[in-house]
């Protein structure tokens, strides 16, 4: 299988060769974080998932969240599932806690911005 | 209305007038920001996706967050939202600004324009159809997904493969829309790899090269697209036609840089931005520039740094210090899609920023005819390239009269 | 009044200098969305025109009245003049004519040019020039602008606009119209003017007139931004042809630079059909490029296209019929636009003649525009913020529209995306909305307490988002 190392710019092109779905053998990466990457792409593609929530009487109708570190591809589906059905009060500071541990993945969700409180008329 | 006397004013709140801004400060210079939104970031605020600050922060970070980083740098900054430079004159940096607070005059020593760029609009590419609702560029339908909280249809197909359109293409799809393809007229894409795989890869959505819309369909809102193959010389095939029935079209074909308003002052737009040297300086001397309005970057990191560096280089010219230094033009040669700066300062280092015109495995980067260059691999169009020359190449450089940047393939 | 486009609008405000009721009726959500809102914005000088023609009077009049009502109603007007360009010896010839046919029409300072004097007033013409047509009573303005201002003026003195109303009846009794029946209401009248642009053959059919048909013909423009500024000093044309008065390039009044028209007749079923074409466009560019080689065309913001309604017998028509109680403004080839003040005038003489209407003693003429901010002086600017600060905030960068301004459009009655670009130019400039639609329609939504899934690009079926990601 061939994966696109996206670890950093150079974009190596990795082979991963798999016996019964488990890498056996990697080339063509250009430093070990390349290796890593192309085994966990074969395995268990994971991805930072970055999307929004509701804010409930903020100046904004939704604050940024991302999840602190990258989960499993295949729920992103159900994370996001999750996630719409979320609403966060304001004030949120950037960097706030949503979900502390998101699907039991281990990362949490956090805001990336902060959304002030609506002002009374 | 009031006038302001200021050392540095900074035009543009985004990436890289909070740098330049941040910048101007460190060394001295009494610096205002000028914004025209209600706060600062630019786009930074919109791009709620990862890949921002790797390179200045060491982390991956989404583009809010970039944006909270570069906010705290600002100390002793005079910000200025929701204000808008109307007019810079060319005879001096006088700058004309309108805000919530009126009309106000900025005499400045040195102005740092960061205004950055603006999306090419679909009717730029002359499609004939009709001109329904749901065609929106790309940064316009980012607004009113991250910012607004609104979908902007049901259906959508992307035009242009650049990094903009193809994270759309991942956010419209996580929102519960039909994304049915990304088009692109080239036979490679346009934007970044990374991005045609965690955007397009990962959830199946077609990537269409060498496509382009001949028509768009629909009355009152659209209800579809007629995309055709182009051939290697570019031309339409008609026999490939077929209509894609969509409800939203998102427009993603290049960006402009928005000049406008000192164009006066600034003279020649080559890359269509304003000219600098490798001081990111503009002939008329107390013009400096950077960011998008040069020309469209892939690093908000490059952007920021670029920032730094113009910021720092107005403080030195509104004291006095920055002596007038003859400089050579660079041309873009064979291969060379952007090249940023249009010109070099003999004796002094000097970095490139360049697009290659096509994917190539391994290229030379060759500036002048005197030997001065580099050995490149991977080179993709997506990615800018960045040289770094020393004050010895930029002076062999200075022997010739222009000298002209090429990016020729080694294999 | 039949149809709120600049011409029914024109003769609703002559009409309300006088005593009586006003309906202006208009099908579409907004004022001047149809003929008016796509042609080339330019007040003819005439001599296009053949002589001895209704069109070659009431166009040479339109032109005369057009700088004191543009006044009076504050809509921008620009005499700019324009030149018909020869580019070959038969066109040389037909340029006397031109001239020879203008003069007689009484169009005012028309001078024939030779090819020196050509090019040293137009060094980008195209070098092949023989020589030119210079008519400095050509002009250009905003027609839906005056269309707008013209519906304001009526009905600030007493008229009554009813918009998305289309008529579906007309009854006669004894051969004089008596009743006009809508979608929505029936009203009982003593006069009807039939202005509906593309409908009005229709409309005419509900009267019982029989009436040579329209044919809709489609015109494609593609607009420039940012132009130098030796490209607008004038209009210019070429020589025409029977069919039209050819491909132009016409300096638009907020700085633009507009390309065409083409000339494709549709057949009548396609009287919506406002589509560009690949071959239209192609003609455009063609067609521009014949008057000046080095055109920027990277400077391309957008393509569209209009239909005008070409009376299959040859048209104009203007003023009574045989049935009684019914007028007609309609059926007007190009100069429609530019004769709209003088059929305004005419049409209301006919019909306060036959009606024996008594002058208004509260008409007032004038109607103040939704300030420009970004055109006052600077401490006119700054009392205006002073009193508003919404006039601080720039919402539309490319055209300098402001938040005071938006607003003010959407309480004037923009409740469209269009309705308020048409209104105050936000969305029309180089970037064509990229930067502020999200805005606009924020503010529409607010201004109006409406949702924003409830807000159009123009009216019904044209919504602008589909819904809320939350």
């Amino acid at each position: 299988m061939r994966v696109i190392c996206v670890s950093c710019p150079m974009g190596c092109a990795v082979e991963v060769e798999t016996q019964d779905g488990v890498p056996v053998r990697v080339s063509g990466h250009g430093c070990p974080r390349g290796e890593d990457y192309a085994r966990e792409e074969v395995l268990e593609p994971k991805r930072v998932l970055t999307t929004s929530v509701r804010v409930v009487e903020g100046v904004l109708p939704l604050a940024s969240v991302r999840t602190t570190g990258p989960i499993p591809r295949r729920i992103i589906a159900q994370a996001m599932a999750v996630i719409r059905a979320l609403e966060v009060p304001a004030p949120v500071e950037a960097g706030q806690v949503v979900i502390g541990d998101l699907l039991g993945t281990g990362s949490a969700l956090i805001a990336t911005r902060a959304v002030a409180r609506r002002g009374r008329a | 209305m009031t006038r302001h006397r200021v050392d540095v004013l900074v035009v543009g709140g985004g990436a890289a007038g909070m740098a330049a801004a941040a910048s101007a400060a460190r060394e001295g210079a009494k610096t205002v920001l000028v914004e025209e939104g209600s706060c600062l970031g630019g786009v930074l605020d919109q791009c709620i996706h990862p890949g921002f600050g790797l390179h200045r922060y060491r982390e991956e970070l989404t583009g809010p967050e970039f944006a909270h980083r570069m906010l705290g740098e600002l100390r002793g900054v005079e910000v200025w939202t929701e204000s808008s430079v109307l007019e810079v004159k060319p005879d001096r940096p006088l700058a004309k600004t309108v805000g919530a607070a009126g009309w106000v005059e900025v005499e400045a020593k040195a102005l740092v324009w960061a205004a950055g760029a603006r999306e090419r609009p679909l009717g730029a590419l002359r499609i004939p159809g009709t001109r329904p609702a749901g065609i929106y560029v790309a940064g316009l339908a980012q607004r009113m997904v991250n910012i607004h909280g609104l979908l902007p249809g049901r259906r959508a197909l992307v035009l242009g493969s650049g990094d903009i359109g193809l994270i759309m293409a991942r956010r419209l799809h996580l929102e519960g829309m039909d994304v049915v393809a990304v088009a692109e007229i080239r036979p490679h894409p346009g934007g970044l790899l990374r991005n045609v795989v965690q955007c397009l890869e990962d959830f199946g959505i077609p990537l269409l090269l060498s496509h382009t819309a001949v028509e768009i369909h629909g009355q009152g809102r659209l209800s579809g697209v007629t995309l055709a193959q182009v051939d290697g010389a570019g031309a339409v095939r008609p026999e490939t036609a077929r209509l894609v029935e969509v409800d939203t079209l998102i427009v993603s074909v290049g960006l402009i840089p928005e000049v406008e308003p000192v164009s006066s002052a600034s003279g020649d737009l080559s890359m269509g931005g304003i000219s600098t040297s490798s001081r990111l300086q503009n002939r008329t001397p107390w013009l400096f520039a950077a960011g998008n309005c040069l020309a469209p970057f892939d690093l908000v990191d490059t952007v920021a740094a670029l920032g730094e560096r113009a910021g720092a280089a107005a403080a030195r010219f509104a004291r006095g210090e920055l002596r007038p230094a003859p400089t050579v033009s660079l041309r873009r040669g064979d291969g060379v899609a952007v090249l940023v700066p249009a010109a070099v300062v003999p004796g002094e280092p000097a970095i490139l920023y360049l697009r290659a015109a096509r994917p190539m495995d391994e290229a030379r980067v060759s500036v002048g005819t005197d030997g001065v260059g580099r050995t490149v691999r991977g080179v993709r169009p997506a990615e800018m390239i960045e040289v770094r020359l020393s004050a010895e190449e930029t002076e062999a450089v200075a022997r010739l009269q222009e000298a002209t940047v090429e990016v020729i393939p080694l294999r | 009044m039949i149809g709120a486009g600049v011409v029914g609008a024109l003769v609703a405000r002559e009409i309300s200098r006088y005593e009586g009721e006003v309906f202006l009726l208009e099908r579409e959500p907004d004022v001047g969305w149809g003929v008016t809102k796509a042609n080339s914005a330019i007040v003819h000088a005439g001599f296009h025109e053949e002589l001895g023609t209704l069109s070659g009077r009431l166009c040479v009049e339109g032109n005369a009245l057009f700088s004191s009502v543009c006044r009076e109603l504050e809509v921008p007007f620009e005499r700019i003049g324009g030149y018909v360009l020869a580019l070959s010896e038969d066109d040389r010839a037909t340029l006397h004519g031109l001239h020879a046919q203008g003069t007689e029409l009484g169009v005012p300072g028309l001078r024939l040019l030779g090819r020196e004097e050509t090019r040293s007033c137009l060094p980008h013409v195209n070098p092949a020039v023989e020589g030119s047509l210079w008519a400095p009573s050509v002009g250009i303005t905003e027609p839906w602008a005056l269309a707008v201002a013209g519906a304001e003026n009526a009905v600030a003195n007493g008229a009554v606009l009813r918009l998305a109303e289309e008529v579906h009846g007309l009854i006669a009794k004894g051969g004089r119209v008596c009743a006009v029946k809508t979608c929505r209401a029936t009203y009982e009248v003593d006069a009807v003017v039939n202005a509906g642009g593309l409908q009005a053959d229709a409309i005419a059919a509900l009267a019982g007139l029989r009436s040579p048909g329209l044919v809709p013909r489609r015109g494609e423009y593609l607009l420039l931004v940012d132009v130098p500024s030796a490209l607008r000093s004038s209009v210019l044309f070429p020589v025409p042809t029977p069919q039209s008065k050819g491909i132009l390039v016409v300096p638009t009044v907020d700085g633009g630079l507009l390309l065409g028209p083409t000339a494709t007749d549709l057949r009548p079923e396609e009287r919506s059909s406002t589509q560009t074409t690949a071959r239209g466009l192609a003609q455009v560019v063609e067609g521009a490029q014949r008057l000046i080689p080095d055109l920027p065309l990277g400077k391309a913001v957008k393509a569209f296209a209009g239909l005008r309604p070409e009376p299959a017998d040859g048209g104009f028509w203007v003023g009574r019929t045989e049935v009684r109680g019914f007028y007609q403004a309609a059926g007007m080839r190009s100069p429609g636009l530019t004769a709209a003040p003088a059929i305004a005038r005419w049409l209301a003489g006919q019909i306060v003649a036959d009606l024996g209407l008594v002058p208004r003693p509260t008409f007032n003429p004038l109607r103040s525009a939704i300030r420009r901010a970004a055109e006052l002086a600077p401490e006119e600017w700054d009392a205006l913020i002073a009193r508003d600060p919404r006039y601080g905030r720039m919402v539309c960068r490319c055209n300098r529209v402001t938040e005071g301004e938006i607003v003010e459009a959407i309480r004037r009655g923009a409740c469209t995306l269009d309705g308020v670009k048409f209104r105050t130019r936000a969305g029309f400039g180089r970037c064509q909305g990229g930067t502020c639609t999200d805005r606009i329609l924020s503010l529409l939504a607010r201004e109006q307490g409406a949702r924003p899934e409830a807000i159009t690009l123009h009216g019904p079926g044209s919504p602008v988002v589909a819904g809320s990601v939350r």
